[in-house]
């Protein structure tokens, strides 16, 4: 589902490089865990995939199901599928947060020539993925984000992830900043969504969310390149012996 | 010999001029009235303001009003619904009030016209001062516009929407509007039309002990009219307003807000947006006076420029010696959506108590990319993701009002101008 070739990409701003021949096949059905200490690439990544603009890539190539995403801007990659799930999701006022969800969905539909929802079929399809993330419906009252805790707001990216139905689910730190229960909630949410047609990379600096979201491969990435490959066990030996011995292994 | 120097009058000045003579014969007013009118026309001859004048630096009134319409007595403005179902509607169309004014309990209504003819008004017509441009040639052509006075204590169920249409033409109207002690309302102003007009439109309130008001003014004037407006209000003990001006129109337009509290405890909230686009000109100038102790204010602007507009915000607070524990707040915010418009901003704080809260600011910014990019993120293409933002920066000021009716009526305005400007 997603190829990951040689790629390289520098910040357009001041030109320096953060990805650095990154290579990663990921299949349908499969979730991926991308590890690694901070400063590794790991969020650059997950940007570059959802194609924001601050980022350039000077060599490689993205596919995603075959085709290379590269000139696609964000918006048509993500009506293609791709989701990203921000690490620090933005507060946008005035932007009332039942209108985007409807906006958003519609966006989707219209992509794949389906009619917009009718408003309370979207009513109902919010009112449930809200119940199965115990996310109360006054939030959703609420301008997009604004005033959420850091726990609501990692629950509203997954509320859109299960609204939108993508094909391709990047999780960028989704644990970060959630207390345990949370944390139960949030993967509970995100297990409900894996199926045979669609892929996760799960984006994570400890082996924690690993335990809820059980992944089927486990990458480590340093200086933008991914050094080392393997099973679930990989992510446990990390956690155990931390990074310094895969590292040394690969200099 | 005496020598007179005289600048040479602009076509503009001379129309003014010369329709005053035309005019003259069949303007309503007293003896005091026609006084106030012939003072007003003095004013007017001795040349529009210019840039030199302080208040007028960003708005070149002389070199921008380069033509003045004829009067046009053929002129038939079109009636239109109010922004609120059900609200009251008092209609002036191309400047002539309906003669059957709506029955609404603790509100009673007069034409205008009638207060000029018995001269009751004459006092009220007196320009601001010498720069008072607005208020000169509004006192000279004002021919009618409605008198509604809310009893004390009343408290309305639905807005009353003062209606100015225009056809074209020139339109002259002006709306005193007294609120009784403790009554409640909310009034729209609605200032539209289909012509290349020029309207002068005067608004003069007073708020009672304790009244509340809700004021609205929605301008929408097609992109070849000019409108030249006050709003004057004096804010009484415990009164609070708060007056929301949305200007979404006009070729050049200036919307002056003259305010003072007069008791304490008087509570005064300006919340404007002004979304400009094409060729056109639009400036809104507040001068504040706290002029009694324990008295507040804040103002919020919000500014979208579009095309080659060009738009201004001049903000002056005077607090006078003895208004002590003053609290005033004024922000001005302008989205800045092309390389040709522009948005100037003259905050002025004038302050001669030393037990006060003052402040101001503002900012010029860009769409922000980051949220750009969490709207593209999510499927929605850049130009509706765009106009979500370029929105949202204004529906947060709408969304304040915390009425819903109002805010609904106000964001389907707001929609309009997208639709046709987005």
């Amino acid at each position: 589902m997603l190829e990951i070739k040689n790629l390289h990409a520098r910040i357009v701003d001041d030109g320096t490089e953060i990805i650095r021949g990154l290579n990663l096949t990921v299949k349908a059905g499969e979730v991926a865990a991308i590890m690694g200490p901070n400063g590794s690439g790991k969020s650059t990544l997950s940007y570059i995939l959802a194609g924001r603009e601050d980022y350039e890539v000077t060599e490689g190539d993205i596919l995603y199901n075959g085709q290379s995403i590269l000139e696609m801007d964000p918006a048509e990659r993500a009506t293609s599928g791709i989701f990203l799930a921000f690490q620090y999701p933005m507060e946008i006022p005035g932007v009332a947060t039942m209108e985007f969800l409807k906006v958003a969905m519609n966006e989707q539909r219209k992509a794949r020539g389906e009619e917009p929802l009718k408003i309370p079929e979207f009513l109902k399809r919010v009112k449930e993925a809200a119940a199965s993330l115990s996310m109360d419906m006054a939030m959703l009252k609420r301008p997009l984000n604004v005033g959420f805790s850091g726990g609501e707001k990692k629950r509203a990216e997954i509320l859109q992830m299960k609204l939108l139905e993508p094909k391709l689910c990047v999780l960028d730190e989704t644990d970060s900043g959630l207390d345990i229960d949370a944390l139960k909630i949030v993967s509970d949410g995100v297990n409900a969504l894996r199926s045979p047609d669609r892929a996760f990379l799960v984006i994570t600096h400890y082996q924690r969310l690993l335990e809820h979201i059980v992944p089927d491969s486990v990458h480590v990435l340093y200086r933008g390149q991914v050094i080392k490959s393997g099973d679930k066990s990989l992510a446990l030996d990390l956690e155990a012996n931390g990074y310094a011995g895969v590292i040394g292994e690969a200099a | 010999m005496n020598m007179h120097t005289q600048p040479q009058r602009t076509p503009a000045e001379t129309a003014l001029i010369d329709a005053f003579g035309d005019r003259l014969s069949l303007l309503p007013g007293d003896g005091a009235v026609m006084l106030k009118r012939d003072d007003a026309i003095e004013a007017i001859k001795h040349g529009l303001p210019t840039r030199r004048i302080e208040s007028w630096h960003y708005t070149d009134l002389r070199r921008l009003l380069n033509a003045v319409p004829d009067f046009d007595p053929a002129a038939a403005a079109k009636a239109i619904a109010p922004i609120v179902d059900g609200s009251t509607v008092l209609a002036l169309l191309n400047g002539v009030s309906s003669a059957k004014a709506p029955d609404v309990e603790g509100v009673s209504v007069q034409r205008l016209s009638e207060k000029l003819t018995d001269g009751s008004i004459a006092p009220g017509l007196d320009p601001y001062g010498s720069d008072d441009a607005i208020g000169a040639l509004n006192t000279a052509f004002v021919a009618d516009g409605f008198f509604v006075d809310i009893a004390d204590g009343a408290e309305l169920e639905r807005p009353v929407e003062l209606q100015n249409l225009q056809a074209g033409g020139q339109t002259h109207v002006r709306l005193p509007v007294r609120v009784g002690a403790g009554a409640k309302a909310v009034i729209v102003e609605r200032q539209a039309g289909e012509g290349a007009a020029l309207t002068s439109s005067v608004s003069q309130l007073v708020l009672g002990e304790g009244a509340e008001v809700t004021w609205l003014i929605v301008q929408e004037q097609p992109e070849t009219a000019t409108h030249l407006a006050q709003f004057k209000a004096h804010i009484g003990k415990n009164a609070k307003l708060t007056l929301f001006v949305m200007n979404a129109g006009g070729r050049l337009v200036r919307q002056e807000i003259m305010i003072k509290t007069t008791g304490e405890g008087a509570d005064f909230k300006l919340r404007g947006i002004n979304l400009l686009a094409g060729d056109t000109h639009t400036d809104v100038t507040m001068v504040l006076d706290h002029a009694v102790p324990h008295t507040t204010s804040t103002e919020v602007i919000r500014n979208v420029v579009t095309g080659k507009a060009r738009g201004v915000f001049q903000g002056r607070i005077n607090v006078h010696q003895y208004a002590q524990k003053t609290n005033a707040k004024m922000a001005c915010n302008t989205l800045l959506l092309s390389d040709d418009g522009e948005f100037s901003t003259k905050p002025e704080l004038e302050i001669f108590a030393d037990d006060v809260i003052c402040g101001h600011g503002a900012t010029v910014t860009e769409i922000d990319h980051d949220h750009l990019f969490y709207l593209m993120a999510r499927g929605v293409d850049e130009k509706s993701a765009r106009g979500l933002l370029v929105k949202a920066f204004v529906a947060e000021v709408i969304e304040e009002l915390d009425d819903e009716a109002i805010v609904e009526a106000l964001e389907a305005r707001l929609d309009e101008w997208f639709v046709t400007h987005g």
